[in-house]
């Protein structure tokens, strides 16, 4: 029973962490799948090491076109909906929603511990697809139909898409489970004085990114449903004589807030990691609440523009251009913020601190080529090239996986109550950022050559033979970069078990969750905390700290 | 480690500034242009590549340097600044302009390229019939030329098998349709991108500049030969074109047997 208790736990911090374990593991699955996409489009149809063999024995290793499409499909959606979102949402938004406003849990705590629960039986769907006959689902991870709705049109429509819809629909509704207790917690359980305008910018954008998909998720859900009638009960919603695309404004109406729903509890993590390390307050909290605000709002305006060249009204592409251009305007306010916040400042290059600097590089560049995706007849040459791809792993892999080093670097310690070893942490960010330049910087050029993706051999047209030496420097930049994590994973493990005992506040920090203990225990707090000021109070003080903390302080200085 | 850092930040900046400056001579930059519509698509690069570099080396340099500066180390920061409204409103109000302008000037060129209204008209005012259909199916290009009876989808079609033909220096329009899933027609060279829906015609136009060969690619993900559905477009004088024609109406009536080049 003691264990059934600890399994099924209703603690915040333990669903938090089982969050964490699962999306970890998912991330290895989606890495690997990376690593072999790379593999064939530098040295198309050899032999695949390490499942090569396994799954081509007849071939000599040899992968087939549509292992390829499968391949390309996992890896999208592995990384969105299995390591991403639960990973921000559901592992940061679990653990650090209550301690970073003064709960002692979550609003409904049994619900918390459904919506984790339904994770695993969405996984087994996705790991399902790859049995049956046809094999995993190969229409992308935007699943268009009729390309996913016909069982003939591709080997993986025949089973494997409908256990990949399976899989999406119990992740939206995990999603959304979780979404419903971070909004009311946020809402209802702030401590005595935590007002609006002293909650860390990590709640804001928390909290801002579950609203997002509470509004968000519901769509795309049904929107499954939907395309699991079409493919189980014959009905016609997507076909040729139905619409196809209402599948893509259904999909792409949550689709692209999840790029928001990545990337703001990113943001708000590096301008908390930027502040603590800078031992300087967030520089100009209002306007950066206000663009989170701004963001949220605008990015329920702009999704069509995924859809310019889809054949739907171009008067739609042209409103959706523009919206599309006017949310760089928030983003560039936060870039401004940021460096005003690191301006002057003394900075404390901590493994942490690192991940959020290197964020604040790659989110730039992301953001910045967004710019010409924006712009509707540019986007007509760009769209589905490999510029659309250069474009989002900047801005999901150095934003979203950034963010996520930066606050594993953090609040590692108060999670397991262990120290990191900081020149391992470091060694690994600067492996990680120089790799990931060498993935995807030159991927923009690929995709300006007119390099389509989802090809599994580019060599195909003549005028895309002269990429190959770039596009085999990308694959050793990206194994090199899978490899490279082992440097994370090592550190992990031996701090977990070997590192030095963490004390309750290391980085000194103002926010609430430092005066808990480390891991803090189940209710978190010994006394409830009473919130006094916001959280980015850093000036040296006579009493020989340099910060303030949140609460009325419960202990001795740290 | 500030001096490492540091330098990764300003030699990521130098690479992406390199990348995009060097891409033309190399191939990774976009194909030459060859069609009249291309022209704003370039223009429109350009202009944001412009905003782009400027912003991008004023904020990653500027990170850079602020790295570079930061005596690292405990103790209180030197400048405690929590907010200043001037910089607040710089900050928004110039990038906010430039954002608006960039929405706006992307207007006229998006009309010219997608609307139904902007199709080339003839010398009787109407819009300009396609010269011909295009079929997208798994996993080839097929375009079909009316025959003497001037429609497609009769028994006198010229087919034309994964090459598009087209006069030089005049408007063409194609009807795009489908077989089977979604396709999209891609020729870099004329900065064109269609998707194709199953079950309904959709029209494009473009006027080719220089007589050549060009890729087509298709770029919607239709399956698993996705890859290798490739096929090419032909702009040839007009004079060529009729003599293409003829040929393919010769091929028509052909036993086989005979010499129709």
């Amino acid at each position: 029973m003691k264990l059934l208790a600890r399994v099924f736990s209703t603690d915040h911090k333990v669903i938090g962490l089982q969050f964490f374990w699962s999306g970890l593991l998912m991330a290895l699955f989606g890495a690997l799948s990376a690593m072999l996409i790379r593999w064939q489009l530098a040295w198309p149809w050899s032999e695949m090491p390490v499942v090569g063999g396994l799954v081509f024995p007849k071939s000599g290793g040899v992968p087939s076109p549509e292992f390829y499409s499968a391949l390309f499909t996992f890896h999208g959606t592995v990384m969105i909906f299995f390591v991403v979102i639960p990973l921000l949402t559901g592992w940061l938004g679990n653990y650090l929603i209550p301690l970073l406003i003064g709960a002692r849990d979550m609003a409904f705590p049994v619900l918390n511990m459904i919506s984790y629960w339904i994770m695993p039986f969405a996984m087994a769907s996705l790991a399902i697809g790859f049995c049956v006959e046809g094999g995993s689902a190969q229409a992308g991870w935007t699943s268009y139909p009729p390309l996913a709705t016909l069982t003939s049109a591709t080997p993986g429509s025949l089973h494997g898409q409908t256990w990949w819809l399976l899989a999406i629909v119990l992740a939206g509704i995990s999603s959304t489970l979780g979404a419903v207790n971070y909004v009311t917690t946020v809402v209802k359980l702030r401590a005595k004085g935590m007002g609006w305008l002293r909650m860390p910018l990590t709640v804001w954008a928390l909290f801002l990114a579950a609203c997002i998909q509470l509004a968000g998720i519901p769509v795309l859900t049904s929107g499954g449903i939907l395309q699991l009638s079409d493919r189980v009960l014959g009905s016609g919603f997507y076909s040729a004589s139905g619409s196809p695309l209402l599948w893509q404004h259904l999909f792409w109406f949550y689709g692209h807030p999840a790029v928001y729903v990545v990337i703001l509890p990113a943001m708000g993590v590096v301008s908390d990691v930027l502040s603590v390390h800078a031992r300087k307050g967030v520089f100009g909290y209002k306007p950066m609440v206000f663009s989170l605000l701004g963001i949220t709002l605008l990015g329920f305006m702009v999704w069509a523009h995924h859809m310019f060249v889809s054949g739907m009204n171009p008067a739609l592409g042209m409103a959706f251009g523009v919206a599309t251009t006017l949310i760089a305007l928030p983003s560039g306010v936060k870039v401004f913020n940021w460096l005003a916040t690191l301006w002057g400042a003394r900075l404390q290059l901590t493994s942490a601190m690192l991940f959020a600097l290197g964020f604040v590089a790659l989110f730039i560049t992301g953001g910045l080529s967004g710019l010409w995706l924006a712009c509707t007849p540019v986007d007509v040459y760009m769209h589905d090239t490999y510029f659309v791809v250069a474009h989002f792993h900047f801005i999901v892999f150095g934003g979203s996986v950034f963010g996520l080093f930066a606050a594993f670097y953090h609040w590692f310690p108060k999670m397991f109550g262990r120290m990191l070893d900081e020149r391992l942490g470091r060694a690994h960010f600067v492996l990680t950022f120089v790799l990931a330049v060498g993935v995807f910087l030159m991927m923009h050029q690929l995709g300006l050559a007119g390099m389509p993706r989802r090809i599994a051999d580019p060599t195909v047209y003549p005028s895309l033979r002269h990429l190959v030496p770039l596009n085999v420097s990308i694959t050793w930049c990206a194994l090199l970069l899978g490899a490279s994590q082992v440097l994370f994973l090592a550190n992990l493990f031996w701090s977990l078990w070997r590192g030095p005992r963490a004390p309750r506040n290391p980085w000194k920090a103002a926010s609430l969750e430092w005066e808990a203990d480390s891991p803090p225990p189940h209710g978190n707090f010994g006394a409830q905390p009473e919130v006094e000021r916001g959280p980015y109070e850093y000036d040296p003080r006579t009493d020989g700290r340099d910060f303030q903390p949140q609460a009325v302080t419960l202990f001795p200085p740290a | 480690m500030r001096a490492l850092v540091a330098t990764l930040f300003a030699l990521f900046a130098a690479l992406a500034v390199w990348s995009f400056a060097v891409a033309p001579a190399h191939g990774w930059a976009m194909p030459e242009n060859v069609a009249t519509l291309g022209t704003s698509v370039d223009e429109l690069f350009g202009k944001i590549q412009w905003i782009v570099g400027a912003f991008f080396v004023l904020t990653v340099g500027g990170l850079a340097w602020i790295v570079w500066r930061s005596a690292q180390g405990g103790g209180g920061a030197r400048s405690a600044l929590a907010s200043h409204t001037k910089l607040e409103v710089l900050w928004t109000v110039v990038p906010g302009a430039i954002l608006v302008w960039l929405a706006l000037v992307q207007i006229a060129p998006w009309e010219a390229m997608k609307f139904s209204s902007s199709i080339p008209r003839s010398a009787d005012g109407k819009p300009k019939p396609p010269l011909c259909e295009v079929w997208a199916s798994q996993f080839d290009w097929r375009a079909l030329y009316p025959g003497a009876d001037g429609r497609c989808g009769t028994g006198d079609d010229l087919h034309s098998p994964y090459e598009l033909v087209v006069p030089v220096n005049e408007p063409v329009v194609l009807a795009l349709h489908s077989r089977d899933v979604i396709h999209s027609f891609f020729v870099p060279s004329f900065r064109l991108k269609q998707d194709i829906l199953p079950g309904r015609e959709t029209l494009v136009w473009f006027e080719c500049t220089k007589p050549g060969t060009y890729d087509l690619l298709c770029a919607e993900l239709c399956g698993w030969g996705h890859y290798k559905m490739a096929g090419s477009v032909r702009a040839l004088p007009r004079a060529e074109y009729e003599q293409f024609l003829e040929r393919k109406t010769r091929e028509l009536s052909s036993n086989g047997m005979e010499d129709t080049k």
